[in-house]
């Protein structure tokens, strides 16, 4: 009976996300399809949790749905008359062609999956992990994956995101504010920022033993800046430009550093000694923490915050001339 | 009963061939961008189901650690995208 009831569950949470990805993309409505976007990241942090993949759902919940979706809200009027001018479907014959490609696309994958699931014994790297938790320095293995088996890739993750965070700087100035927000709001914020900030912190620390880390608090740190941002736009200013220039690379330098350490011990890059792994994993999620929520900040700002040349006149002579909007 | 790796790796395909197709039939880039975000949550949602052994099983931590980066880098190139989107918007209108 349980089980029954279970797999009822599971299978209209699979109804669900697979209408709600069908409305996303076919509305022509954006307002409604970034609205439905955001409620399909609800879904879906609902179903990593289902999955037993608690890290994810929280960093779904607050990406997914939250950060994206404010991202996405903020874009939309930046993309005013496209909708009318444009005939917004292709020629029936191309149209024939995507479908047709993406069907054969979908049935290959489904035997790969198939194949994957029941016709193979393939190696699981799951028993390597377990085995190898205990000298990780952390009892979570999601983190001890992260930021001890495979924190190379989360170097270069870090790295892309200061990509492309750069990108957006050199690209635009910084959105134009929206007007002030009600008292309302505004009395929520007062309380919900700090509430917001001691989360993140916490999540930082639980991260080492159990669902938590690096990705989630920074994203969540991140959702209190966009909200002190949209609640009262000159809350932000009273960050120096070069302390945030610090902040957005703090991540990797002492990711880096701490692998340069590390070599200097005649180990590895990245090789972390047993004994202190535990410190120096905790004191990687810290710097990492705070990049990735000044990184995502930015993103959200849209461009460079007003000033920001200003600090370094000899730079903007060289970027492109963005007209402040 | 209907094996939930299953289940949930068919949906995890059905949301990237939706992603996917929509990707490259619209036109407007903000749709586009909303579209090819369903397709790569439908690649994480295969990774996950493949990840979970069931109940009394272990999860496969790698695959949660991958996704997780890749969701953290989804946004950013969003973002990313949504700046370029913006710029050329403006170098239009100039």
């Amino acid at each position: 009976m349980i089980d029954l009831l279970w797999s009822i569950f599971d299978i209209s949470l699979v109804l669900l996300v697979l209408f709600l990805a069908w409305a996303t993309c076919s509305t022509q409505d954006m307002m409604r399809a970034v609205t439905l976007f955001i409620a399909l990241g609800l879904i879906l942090a609902i179903i990593w949790a289902r999955l037993k993949a608690p890290d994810l759902a929280l960093a779904e919940a607050v990406i997914g749905a939250g950060i994206s979706g404010a991202l996405l809200l903020s874009a939309i009027k930046d993309y005013p008359s496209t909708t009318t001018e444009m005939p917004s479907r292709r020629s029936s014959l191309v149209e024939w062609i995507i479908n047709g490609m993406t069907l054969g696309l979908v049935i290959i994958m489904s035997w790969a999956v198939w194949h994957g699931l029941y016709m193979s014994d393939g190696v699981r790297l799951s028993e390597q992990v377990m085995s190898h938790l205990p000298v990780s320095g952390v009892s979570n293995p999601v983190t001890a994956v992260l930021l001890n088996f495979r924190a190379y890739d989360t170097l270069l993750e870090l790295a892309v995101v200061l990509t492309a965070v750069l990108t957006v700087l050199n690209l635009n100035h910084k959105r134009a504010d929206v007007s002030a927000a009600s008292a309302l709001l505004l009395g929520m914020t007062r309380w919900l920022v700090p509430l917001l900030v001691v989360t993140s912190g916490y999540l930082l620390w639980v991260g080492a033993h159990a669902p938590g880390g690096a990705f989630q608090a920074g994203a969540m740190l991140a959702a209190a800046m966009i909200l002190l941002q949209l609640s009262n736009p000159s809350s932000l200013q009273g960050f120096n430009l070069s302390v945030l220039r610090s902040l957005l690379v703090i991540g990797i330098f002492v990711f880096v550093l701490v692998g340069i350490w590390m070599m200097s011990l005649n180990q590895d890059f990245l090789a972390f000694n047993p004994a202190w792994a535990g410190s120096l994993i905790l004191i990687i999620e810290f710097a990492a923490t705070l990049s990735i929520a000044t990184a995502l900040t930015l993103a959200y700002l849209g461009g460079r915050p007003m000033g920001w040349e200003s600090a370094n006149p000899a730079d903007s002579a060289t970027k492109p001339n963005g007209k402040p909007s | 009963m209907i094996s939930q790796q299953l289940l949930f790796s068919l949906a995890g395909i059905g949301l990237f061939g939706i992603g996917l197709r929509a990707t490259l039939l619209h036109q407007m880039l903000l749709a586009r961008l909303l579209a090819l975000n369903v397709g790569g949550a439908g690649v994480c949602l295969i990774f996950i189901a493949v990840a979970y052994g069931g109940i009394e099983q272990m999860v496969d931590p790698v695959p949660h650690a991958l996704v997780l980066t890749g969701i953290v880098v989804a946004v950013s190139a969003t973002a990313m995208a949504l700046a370029l989107g913006r710029r050329l918007q403006e170098l239009d209108d100039e």
